[in-house]
């Protein structure tokens, strides 16, 4: 069903790491969102939605990013991607694409920039213009970046169709007329236009079905090995990301929680909420499951992120200083590049 | 549909007949009920209803019409910018509309009337347009409905707008480094086609009736040139327990009433065409 020829890729990855610099690479990133007002526009809280995270993705390398709903984990993506809204969100830290900060530059200086850095949405339905037919909605861009004029594009935009799986023909319709699937494939396609180096994909799959899924996984595996494309793989699905992905990134409540290779990660998994979050996973083995550790209580929220470790609350091995002291993110046993942020693990 | 283009070239192709008409009075005509000489009867001055009618139907659909294209070019431009710049323009451009909003409709074309007619006349008697004044109180009088009418649609917009803004197509294309007055036009303003017709359809009765009002109180269009809002009006004081002259408010009501109700459906018809889902 999903193959998994970039698992192997993981060392070769992280050796990458020393020898250049990333492609993307993003150093404590913050994103605050004001709420409320008093009646002189003074905010009345902060919902720390992402919390100091840093991460790096290389050239053709895979970074999955997991968590549960509400942890920031889009949020993330959406800031990485500059397309938060200012006026709103507070934004701190470094987002350092191909060399270059992102949040350095004006929105006008940054537009030439943002062919290089695509994204493809978790809601298909929502990601494509009704009022707009799908050639242009996958030429518009290319004729303004200039990768085609007006008279070539349509055809560019037709290839294109064909190399996501759809008919040329689909160019002259309307996104109603396609299933959830097709339209994630036209998403794919937009994002494919303009030649990008990494694509953000934030939840592609969890509005499919599992049988769309898989085919809508190979794609973009396909791609990788054909393009050379990097991907942000921004997943509540621990199993979909494990085999997807170079490397994962665990997020709780808008940090990063641990770091590893993936297959790393996954058979030893440092920190106590990843260790959930796996037991949580469905294996095709029943019989050999092992105890599920079930979590008690809910995420708390990020306006109010509880003292020290932000897991303490449902953790079953918090202790008197998880409840004081923030562990940091620090290198744990294991091999190279597994970082956890975690007191009572080694 | 057809009846309201078939009442809209009947008022327009007969303007050279009507405006010779319109005011010639024959008084021993006076209130005389439709006939074939007076297809919809004379009013009290013995004036042939049919030229008073087409006349003021053109005026009338004239004015409805022009208010609702400035308030929608004018509404939807600032709905847009409003909507999608968000943060300060946004307050600016909102807080502006709010105050126009507090201001009564009727003092602004008064305001407008005072300070602009006289010195608008003398212009367009320098042109050498006819009847200088005549329309210049009718310019006069468009800006001042037209001026109003914006408000609520760039209100109407702005809210249409920000939902949109959030949507994963327009974040797709602003990742795709398009330029924002691109978005607002490519990408947002097809998507509020909608909302605009069926607002500025809206917007047309509106406009004429406030018309009929203001001329009822002076300070619209000044007789003896007919709009089928006067008209109405005057006909009104023709309905008495002895003399029921029905022809004298018939008319013109039915012209309103017909016109208005043709133009939702058309607005619907329009709204419909433009959605690709329904093709």
């Amino acid at each position: 069903m999903i193959t998994s020829q970039h698992s192997n890729s993981a060392a070769d990855a992280s050796a990458n790491r020393q020898i250049g610099e990333p492609l993307l690479s993003v150093n404590h990133l913050s994103v605050h969102f004001p709420i409320g007002r008093t009646l002189f526009g003074s905010p009345t809280g902060v919902v720390r939605a992402v919390e100091d995270v840093s991460l790096y993705i290389n050239g053709g390398e895979t970074l999955g990013l997991v968590g549960e709903s509400g942890c920031g984990k889009t949020t993330t993506g959406r800031a990485i991607l500059r397309l938060l809204p200012e006026g709103s969100a507070r934004i701190s830290g470094e987002v350092n694409f191909k060399g270059v900060d992102m949040y350095r530059m004006s929105q006008r200086q940054l537009r030439p920039l943002r062919r290089h850095l695509q994204i493809i949405f978790q809601d298909p339905a929502g990601s494509l213009n009704p009022r707009m037919n799908i050639g242009d909605m996958i030429a518009e861009p290319m004729v303004v970046h200039g990768l085609a004029d007006k008279r070539e594009a349509p055809n560019v935009a037709g290839e294109l169709l064909e190399r996501v799986g759809l008919p040329a023909a689909a160019a002259g319709r309307y996104p109603h007329e396609f299933s959830g699937g097709q339209r994630q494939r036209i998403g794919i396609a937009r994002a494919l236009a303009l030649k990008p180096d990494l694509i953000v994909c934030d939840e592609p799959v969890s509005a499919l079905d599992v049988s769309i899924q898989a085919q809508i996984l190979n794609l973009l595996e396909d791609l990788q090995s054909e393009l050379g494309l990097a991907y942000l793989f921004i997943a509540h699905n621990l199993a979909v990301v494990e085999h997807f992905s170079d490397r994962i990134a665990v997020m709780y409540l808008g940090r990063i929680v641990e770091t590893a290779p993936s297959k790393e990660l996954c058979r030893n998994p440092r920190h106590p909420y990843t260790q959930a979050l796996l037991s949580a996973v469905p294996k095709p083995e029943p019989r050999k499951l092992d105890r599920r550790i079930v979590l008690a209580g809910e995420v708390p929220s990020p306006a109010k992120p509880p003292s020290g470790c932000a897991f303490h609350p449902r953790c079953p091995l918090a202790t008197e200083r998880c409840k004081q002291q923030m562990p940091p993110l620090e290198p744990k046993q294991g091999g190279p590049g597994h970082l956890a942020a975690c007191w009572e693990t080694k | 549909m057809l009846l309201l283009i078939v009442i809209a070239l009947f008022c327009y192709c007969t303007l050279p007949w009507s405006l010779k008409h319109y005011n010639s009075q024959h008084l021993n005509h006076a209130l005389a009920a439709p006939s074939w000489r007076h297809w919809f009867g004379t009013d009290r001055l013995g004036r042939d209803l049919v030229a008073r009618f087409a006349f003021g139907g053109a005026i009338s659909l004239t004015l409805g019409f022009s208010a609702a294209l400035i308030s929608v070019v004018i509404g939807v431009s600032v709905g847009l910018l409003a909507g999608y710049a968000g943060g300060r323009t946004d307050a600016l451009l909102m807080r502006a509309v709010d105050v126009l909003y507090g201001l009564p409709y009727i003092l602004v074309v008064i305001l407008l009337r005072v300070a602009v007619v006289g010195r608008l006349t003398n212009w367009l008697a320098t042109i050498r347009c006819p009847d200088s004044s005549g329309v210049a109180s009718v310019l006069v009088l468009l800006a001042g409905i037209g001026g109003v009418s914006w408000l609520t649609m760039a209100r109407v917009i702005r809210a249409q707008v920000m939902s949109l803004r959030d949507q994963p197509f327009v974040e797709a294309a602003r990742a795709a480094g398009l330029a924002p007055a691109r978005i607002m036009i490519r990408h947002l303003f097809p998507n509020l086609v909608g909302v605009v017709v069926v607002y500025a359809t809206l917007i047309v009765p509106g406009a004429i009736l406030a018309e009929s009002a203001l001329s009822f109180l002076g300070l619209g269009v000044q007789p003896p040139v007919p709009t089928w809002g006067s008209l109405a009006s005057a006909g009104e004081h023709a309905i008495n327990p002895i003399h029921i002259r029905w022809w004298l408010i018939v008319w013109p009501c039915a012209g309103l009433s017909v016109a208005l109700l043709c133009l939702y459906v058309v607005g619907d018809a329009v709204r419909d065409a433009l959605d690709p889902r329904g093709r």
